[in-house]
């Protein structure tokens, strides 16, 4: 299931127009998955404030979807553009990797909210595709 | 020489589900067993908030069937397209825009929407509920059930776009778990 040059322009296209909104999507995919999944709150055990719309949910929210940005900058190489990502997530933050899943699919349902025309089912697909190879690459250097 | 015996295990009056020392009493007639609570348990039971109740209804109330479950069902068959291997007679599906306007994907999404009509009617009691459409996906459509949960995400994403900002992380989390256990109920009688 790997990217076609289709899926990689509608990832382009359509993540340049959620550049701008990069904190506000951010921040409501975070507070989305630690309302519906609260197993992930074990991961921000030291935040003062999980709530949505706090101050390090809405910074933690735009540092998360800069990565993702950065992902669409390597989209031709995701393994070799997330390697320093990777080392992170691996040998510091030590996130299970069934949490990319989640975090993607409150990403999913956030920009459904936030594009409701754009992100058609053409979309969606070429978006789910990229999150998912996206994930792996953030798992390369797990093991 | 030392001769070693094996110390029989003495059961303690342990809560086997609460952990805690306490007397198990067995109520009598009834023979429920009881909790360390007090409580009696039926460990079929979901336990919903008035919340959460009144969420699932709400949106249930408002939800446009034509338009939602056609939309869920062709994203379904767009976003994860092995799940069209169920759909063998229903056409075009070649594409997107194909999948979206077939006219047979629009009438199942419908009545699959109206399937869950009953799970709403009958949020206390799902699993005895879907028991004869599990048995009917499982023996006669045979349908894989882990495509349950790609449609019910494609759903989630379909009413998301519909409610927009009322769609909060809590609500989200309300029609999630109403659909957890929808996907549960259903793929129950498979063996």
């Amino acid at each position: 299931m790997s990217l076609s040059a289709k899926d990689k322009d509608t990832v382009k296209v359509f993540w340049a127009k959620v550049a701008d909104k990069v904190e506000e999507v951010g921040s409501d995919a975070l507070s989305r998955m630690l309302a519906v999944y609260p197993q992930t709150k074990t991961y921000f055990s030291h935040w003062k404030d999980l709530s949505p719309g706090s101050a390090p949910v809405n910074k933690h929210g735009k540092t998360v979807m800069l990565g993702v940005g950065q992902a669409v900058a390597c989209i031709d190489d995701l393994n070799a553009g997330l390697l320093t990502l990777s080392e992170l997530h691996a040998f510091t933050l030590r996130v299970d990797p069934a949490n990319f899943k989640i975090l993607s699919h409150c990403l999913l349902v956030v920009l459904s909210i936030k594009f409701p025309n754009d992100f058609t089912p053409e979309v969606h697909v070429s978006l789910d595709k990229f999150l998912a190879a996206l994930s792996r690459a953030l798992s390369e250097k797990y093991r | 020489m030392t001769q070693y015996t094996l110390q029989a295990h003495r059961p303690s009056n342990r809560c086997l589900w609460e952990g805690r020392r306490v007397a198990l009493k067995v109520a009598s007639g009834a023979g429920d067993l009881q909790t360390c609570t007090g409580k009696p348990r039926d460990s079929k039971m979901v336990e919903w908030t008035d919340f959460e109740r009144a969420t699932i209804v709400d949106i249930f109330s408002k939800m446009q069937y034509e338009v939602v479950g056609p939309a869920a069902l062709a994203r379904c068959l767009v976003v994860y397209p092995w799940t069209q291997r169920y759909f063998g007679n229903f056409g075009n599906l070649y594409n997107a825009a194909a999948i979206s306007g077939n006219p047979m994907v629009a009438k199942h999404g419908t009545t699959i929407l109206h399937g869950l009509d009953r799970a709403v009617k009958n949020m206390d009691d799902i699993k005895a509920t879907y028991a004869e459409l599990s048995v009917l996906h499982s023996e006669k459509l045979h349908v894989d059930p882990d495509n349950f949960k790609l449609l019910s995400d494609c759903l989630t994403i379909v009413v998301a776009a519909q409610l927009g900002k009322d769609f909060t992380g809590e609500v989200q989390a309300a029609f999630q778990k109403f659909l957890a256990v929808v996907v549960s109920a259903l793929g129950r009688q498979y063996h």
